[in-house]
């Protein structure tokens, strides 16, 4: 039982994390890298500015701010420095990696001895809470104007200009967005956990992608399930079962495998499942299907 | 009106394959009606349009809508004043968005889009009107995502979304020329009704010389970037027009 409320725990805390990651993988088609070192980003700030002696809520609302900036940053670098999406955000990364350990001095900041919103009441009521709360601001959002403009972004940049909009600008906007949740999302592990660490960030992004994918295979036809939902389920479900592997007998750190592995197959699985009967349908041919086998020479 | 001056365009500047289109170009189009662009491949009418919706910019020279210098605005900001229409259907919409979002989308063109819900209720009524006239069936399909459409249902669908904020300009870039014979007709005559009624400025190009003669009011046939063909419609005939195409042809060979 213990186990399964701490896998719900971190689950929701990921959930935040996916939510945000989604707005760049899913609503962008952009796999924004930059989460590895957002996400302990948001952690950090979080310490700094708790150690300073602010409040737990000021402190994670300030990491999410300072994480739209790391998403300013990898939208700028590709918009307006041509840099390739992919590249832009392992850059942002590296970067984050050492402004992180400047952030606090150290690459490990214990917090036990700090508030924590935690603190104001039950661990898991204050993150059901969270998550509710940012799942309805984000529905309300994709279903106004400017969240209509950011979807058709994704799909279709040159409509976009056609309604008189900017389309960088939005790009610019959604990636800060995504990067805002991640490092809230940071801060809230980093409380969670009672501790800012260097390594938290690590493989984060498959994570996210994760449960991102679980999410979508939930009741995949149903449109009266919004995708934030999915997102939630998705990292929820993925954490229970990291839960439950770990109960097996595996050890934490196969999971990150694990991830890339659900990532991996998920993802064959929608690209190949058809190519792999075309496959054996070509096969069927004979070794080949042209009957002159002399190439042509003049005409 | 949309007038074009002194325009000149060059690709690949400074390498062994420049290749100047326009130099010196100049083309006036009239207000209220439909201007047919025709021409072989590589004559300069898609450069044309480009350069007038603002993606590829040119080198020199002005591009006046409404007396006003269009040539240095940015695409999105030229985009408020024109509409257009392109050969692929999935350029003028969001495929993953519904025919209703993608119709509330258009209908904010050139507004301020803010942090207010898209989909009002009170607008409904007017898109059901706009897709009844196109005869397809779509107002009963509101919320199918776009995706699942037709390639001449889409079409229909940007045609309307192209020009539902009354554009001063709009630009018609081989529209039809992705669909079907019988489909392209059936646009090409909702697009005629379409820009009769409303009286929409517009430039169509188009390799069909029957639908430039039909639909059109005035055809300029371009070589070379260069106007080597300009009357009214009424005042020629496919025949005269292929007969101008093959003399091209034959004296490029020779």
């Amino acid at each position: 039982m213990n186990l399964f409320v701490t896998s719900l725990e971190q689950g929701l805390i990921f959930a935040i994390l996916a939510m945000g990651v989604f707005i760049t993988f899913r609503i962008l088609n952009v796999a924004d890298l930059s989460a590895e070192g957002t996400f302990p980003f948001g952690a950090f700030i979080f310490a700094k500015f708790i150690t300073m002696g602010l409040d737990p809520i000021l402190s994670t609302i300030l990491a999410f701010l300072f994480g739209t900036l790391a998403g300013l940053m990898t939208s700028t670098l590709f918009i307006k420095l041509k840099i390739q999406p992919i590249l832009a955000g392992i850059l942002t990364m590296t970067t984050l990696y050492s402004v992180n350990l400047r952030i606090n001095g150290k690459s490990n900041v214990p917090l036990f001895s700090f508030d924590s919103i935690f603190n104001l009441g039950q661990t898991l009521v204050i993150l059901i809470l969270a998550v509710i709360a940012i799942k309805l601001l984000m529905d309300y959002f994709l279903n106004t104007e400017k969240g209509y403009l950011l979807i058709a972004t994704g799909d279709n940049e040159t409509l976009v200009k056609s309604l008189g909009a900017s389309s960088n600008k939005l790009k610019v906007m959604g990636f800060m967005l995504a990067n805002g949740l991640v490092a809230l999302s940071g801060a809230l592990m980093a409380q969670y956990q009672g501790f800012a660490e260097i390594t938290m960030g690590s493989g984060i992004s498959v994570i996210a992608l994760a449960s991102i994918i679980i999410g979508d295979t939930f009741k995949k036809n149903s449109s009266f399930i919004k995708n934030t939902s999915r997102a939630i389920f998705g990292a929820v479900v993925y954490k229970i079962m990291g839960g439950i592997a770990i109960d097996l007998g595996l050890a934490p750190s196969d999971l990150k495998a694990i991830s890339a592995i659900i990532v991996i197959v998920f993802i064959a699985y929608n690209n190949l499942a058809a190519g792999f009967l075309g496959f054996k349908k070509r096969k069927e041919g004979g070794d080949t299907l042209v009957k002159n086998k002399e190439p042509l020479k003049e005409f | 009106m949309l007038r074009i001056k002194n325009l000149s365009k060059s690709f690949n500047i400074g390498t062994e394959n420049e290749v100047s289109i326009f130099n010196g170009f100049n083309l006036d189009i009239e207000e209220h009606k439909c201007t047919a662009i025709l021409g072989p491949n590589g004559c300069g009418k898609s450069t044309l349009l480009n350069m007038i919706g603002g993606s590829i910019l040119n080198d020199g020279g002005e591009i006046l809508l409404n007396g006003e210098d269009i040539s240095k605005l940015k695409e999105d900001k030229r985009a408020i004043h024109i509409g257009r229409v392109y050969q692929d259907p999935s350029m003028g919409v969001s495929p993953a968005l519904t025919i209703l979002e993608n119709m509330s989308l258009a209908d904010k063109k050139g507004e301020k889009f803010r942090l207010r819900k898209l989909i009002k209720k009170n607008n409904i009524d007017r898109y059901v009107q706009l897709l009844k006239s196109l005869d397809l069936g779509l107002e009963y399909k509101l919320n199918t995502k776009v995706r699942f459409l037709s390639g001449g249902q889409r079409q229909s669908l940007s045609l309307i979304m192209a020009a539902m904020k009354l554009p001063d300009l709009l630009l018609l870039d081989e529209h039809t020329a992705a669909l079907d014979p019988k489909t392209s007709h059936v646009i090409m005559k909702k697009t005629k009704d379409l820009i009769d009624k409303y009286q929409i400025t517009t430039i169509m190009i188009s390799h069909n010389m029957r639908d430039a003669v039909e639909y059109s009011d005035r055809i300029v046939m371009l070589d070379k970037g260069k106007v080597v063909f300009d009357k009214p419609s009424k005042e020629t005939s496919e025949e005269e027009l292929i007969e101008i195409y093959k003399a091209k042809l034959i004296q490029d060979i020779a």
